[in-house]
């Protein structure tokens, strides 16, 4: 067994058992790291960077393939594939690093996650450094629960909880804006073990309360979804086994002068309670402005609506946007965003000013083109400025 | 700004071709859509219009876009009208026309010709569209019946793409082509489609994969020297529809393949070493290894037909012209003009094939056939990788292309797979022995019984290695209550 150094890397492959040599992919590549001959298309480790841009194309998910090594494998190897290699058994260092994960399985829900951000995702440069994958799936640190409370009315469908667990005497340091993977207990119908499932973290680096050692998770209830089901029905002094954390990128800057926009929808309102509550309790009078849209059906639907009445506007400018309230005309957040050009396109203007989007897959699109139009009316390109806030670690999208 | 890769939903018909603007196309696309709605409801899926299919559709034409994936009940699929962004300063890179500026408007010598290309690239979308019609009654899984769909509603698109080249730029005749369109039928007697693989029957699912390896790589192979056109709305529309094409081969290449695993699989637990024990192997409720290469032999000859007569004056024209190109033209290296060049044709002279040097520039279909022939020859070597993992020796082949053909060279004669002459009078004891019979089809059709519940699949097919947009197994990807 070996140990995780700072030379290790995570490599990109394509599957040779699953592709079908369709050339998109190699078309597809902007920087021409993608290549064949008569028997495998290739990755070239030493070009490909990380854009992501290959991935939604390819119509067989062979392209979606990543290993943890110490030296990247040649073109002219993997050109002699017939299967890909295993994943060789590397024990992560308790250092961190910039690998949002080391365990593969959830590096890839993490690249998938962030592949709206249209390139290689990079940190905020002033954000506290990560720890990661300090605990997996043979390692996972248990935690126990110690609340769970309904944050939506007990008279809607949607059932969206906030859960407590702490960890005792066990260390799991976190950041917000990290995940953490929960694997339900027991076996799927083929006898193996679930899949793993990553949470938001939705509380601040030092607990519920200063200086406790918990997290608290914001989880939806999700009809037959197995693993919300079970956090969701977890009593008090319930165990869990917890991995991670993971996540080296999706972080929030620690200067007090970097204005956060936060853009949600549900759940995805969880990194953003932890970036808000980070900022009360330690840079309470920062002269950057914190802004939030956040979306929902209904009032009653809106995850923490209670607990965001009482932040005061001085720290968190809020915008909600309602899609579903009975008699009066479905507003997105992507709409909030509109009538807020004018500001919005000032901050964008400053190059202290950071973007984070968090929610279902379906928002990045209208939010995309929302910034589009602002951009547009201020005489701004959107396409190249999001470019430029992407690889100054200020443009994060995290969508499931 | 107008913005060329999102794509505008504002107009009815989504677009980046900025339709909005062209307000007499929009509205000529506007009058042609509900004939489209119609026909796609009578000779679309049948038995499934209403359902909620898990689909994916272009929101943009850059990599983060095109496949956005989502519910949608397929009648109200947003087909739309989408290009690859253009390239400044693209050039003609072949033919007579070779480094003028890419033709942004038809040259007028060319316009005939032209439509012509348009019209036959037109007509095969809507045509394996109606071929597969029926199959959604017998899909063997929930996954395998989102994927035909996805195949359908794409290759609606591509009618599309093709309808708006008609529309924006012929004129009258266009708008008549693209009604046309709506009115043949495949395999109608009066009025069918204009190839005549377009016109044979898809019976089964073992077909229809045959097909999407076989026929819809010619697809491909056409779109790709369109690709090369220097008529560059052409270009444009090709190279986008290739990225959707290329979803239509991982269809049909991984239906074989799973196929072909389960099979094995099952001769494994019974203890079968001789893949070519039919009756034992049929005995388990799979399809056995000599049917799916008679199916093999089959589509392939079928779809050979599709490229024409070896040596062509069409083809130099169209060549000549700039309109479409070779096989990746762009990555071959020579004059691109093949004025004095040669290449080796496979011909029937004196009772025997064989190769003649003949002027490249006539034998452009012959060469795209050989290219056509090398790609799908290395898909069934993958194939027969998976048969030899099991621990199996038999393996599939491409028949000879003298085999089975109803067009060029080897129309007036018949061959062996293996490519030996024999007289008419032998073709038709042996026939069965190369392409399904009567009862090999019965036999196939016994199995097609559906899947309907997620994460279930029929007994003669493997389950895939991923799911599609990277799913679970148990995903439902079509809805039956909705």
């Amino acid at each position: 067994m070996s140990v995780a150094t700072s030379e290790m890397l995570k490599q990109h492959l394509i599957d040779p058992e699953v592709c079908i040599r369709c050339n998109t992919c190699e078309e597809t590549c902007p920087v021409g790291a993608i290549t064949h001959d008569s028997n495998n298309y290739v990755v070239d480790a030493s070009k490909c960077n990380f854009c992501m841009d290959c991935i939604s194309p390819c119509p067989t998910g062979s392209i979606d393939n990543w290993r943890v090594v110490k030296s990247a494998w040649g073109v002219d190897e993997q050109f002699g594939w017939s299967e890909l290699p295993a994943q060789q058994d590397i024990t992560p260092s308790a250092t961190g690093g910039q690998a949002e994960a080391i365990d593969y399985e959830v590096q890839a829900l993490i690249a998938e996650a962030h592949s709206g951000v249209g390139g290689k995702t990079i940190a905020p440069l002033s954000a506290a450094k990560p720890s990661v994958n300090l605990f997996n799936r043979d390692k996972p640190a248990v935690a126990i629960v110690t609340g769970n409370f309904r944050l939506t009315d007990e008279g809607v469908d949607n059932d969206v909880r906030h859960i407590i667990l702490d960890f005792g005497d066990t260390r799991f340091p976190v950041l917000e804006g990290q995940s953490v993977g929960v694997v339900p207990p027991g076996l799927d119908d083929h006898g193996a073990p679930h899949r793993i499932r990553l949470y938001s973290i939705a509380s601040p680096r030092h607990g519920e309360r200063p200086n406790t050692n918990n997290i608290a998770l914001t989880v939806k209830r999700d009809g037959a979804g197995l693993c919300s089901n079970y956090l969701c029905d977890l009593q008090k002094g319930d165990k869990v086994s917890v991995t991670g954390p993971f996540g080296a990128t999706f972080l929030m800057p620690n200067d007090s002068s970097a204005n956060i926009i936060m853009i949600c929808t549900g759940t995805g309102s969880a990194p953003f309670r932890g970036f808000t509550e980070w900022r009360r309790r330690m840079m309470p009078d920062a002269p950057g402005r914190m802004l939030l849209f956040f979306g929902a059906r209904r009032p009653e639907e809106l995850p923490y609506f209670g607990p965001l009445q009482r932040v005061p506007e001085t720290l968190l400018s809020k915008y909600f946007a309602y899609s579903r309230i009975s008699g009066e005309r479905k507003v997105y957040v992507q709409d909030r965003m509109r009538e807020q050009s004018a500001l919005l396109a000032g901050l964008l203007r400053k190059g202290a000013t950071h973007i984070y989007v968090c929610g279902l897959k379906g928002m990045e699109q209208g939010v995309d083109v929302a910034l589009d139009d602002i951009c547009r009316g201020d005489g701004m390109t959107w396409r190249e400025l999001r470019e430029v806030m992407r690889t100054e670690g200020r443009y994060h999208v995290e969508t499931y | 700004m107008l913005d060329l890769i999102n794509v505008d939903y504002s107009t009815q018909i989504p677009n980046n071709v900025d339709l909005a603007s062209d307000r007499q196309l929009l509205r000529a696309l506007e009058k042609w859509h509900p004939g489209y709605i119609d026909w796609w409801k009578s000779m679309g899926p049948e038995g499934f219009q209403e359902k909620l299919v898990y689909l994916r559709t272009a929101v943009s034409v850059d990599p983060k876009g095109w496949a956005k994936f989502d519910y949608v009940r397929m009648p109200e699929y947003r087909w739309g009208i989408l290009l690859a962004p253009q390239e400044e300063g693209r050039k003609v890179s072949f033919g007579e026309h070779i480094g003028e500026p890419a033709w942004q408007e038809v040259p007028g010598e060319h316009r005939a010709m032209l439509r012509r290309l348009i019209v036959i690239q037109g007509d095969t979308e809507p045509a394996s569209v109606e071929q597969q019609r029926h199959l959604g009654k017998t899909a063997p899984s929930l996954y395998d019946l989102r994927n035909l769909f996805q195949v359908n509603v794409e290759e609606g698109r591509h009618l599309w793409a093709m309808v708006y080249l008609l529309h924006k730029y012929f004129g009258r005749d266009g708008r008549e082509e693209a009604d046309e369109l709506l009115v043949r039928r495949s395999g109608d007697a009066d009025k069918p489609r204009m190839l005549g693989a377009f016109n044979e029957e898809t019976p089964d699912w073992l077909s229809f994969f045959m097909f999407t390896f076989f026929t819809d790589r010619d697809g491909k192979m056409q779109l790709e020297s369109l690709a090369q056109s220097g008529f560059d709305p052409l270009s444009r529309t090709a190279r986008f529809m290739l990225t959707e094409e290329a979803h239509h081969m991982f269809v049909g290449e991984t239906g074989i393949g799973r196929i072909i695993q389960r099979t094995c699989e099952a001769m494994k637990q019974a203890g079968i070493h001789d893949a070519c024990e039919v009756a034992k192997v049929r005995a388990l409720g799979v399809i056995d290894l000599p049917t799916m290469q008679k199916k093999l032999n089959l589509h392939y000859s079928l779809t050979l037909d599709l490229f024409g007569s070896e040596i062509s004056t069409n083809a130099a024209n169209f060549y000549n012209a700039g309109l479409k190109g070779r096989f990746r033209e762009n990555t071959i290296n020579d004059d691109h003009r093949l004025t004095s060049s040669t290449y080796p044709v496979l011909k029937f002279i004196d009772g025997r094939i064989q190769n003649v040097d003949e002027p490249a520039l006539t034998a452009l279909n012959m060469r795209l056939r050989d290219d056509y022939s090398e790609d799908c020859a290395k898909g069934v070597e993958r194939w027969n990788k998976i048969i030899e993992k099991e621990g199996f020796t038999f393996r599939l082949a491409l028949p000879h292309v003298a085999f089975n053909r109803k067009i060029g060279e080897f129309r007036n004669m018949e061959a062996t797979p293996s490519g030996i002459v024999i007289p008419a009078s032998d073709w038709l004891g042996t026939k069965d022995e190369y392409l399904p019979s009567a009862s090999d089809g019965e036999f196939v059709a016994s199995l097609m019984k559906p899947v309907t519940e997620a994460g279930k699949y029929a007994p003669w097919i493997a389950p895939p290695r991923l799911g599609i947009d990277n799913k679970p197994g148990e995903f439902e990807y079509v809805k039956f209550a909705a």
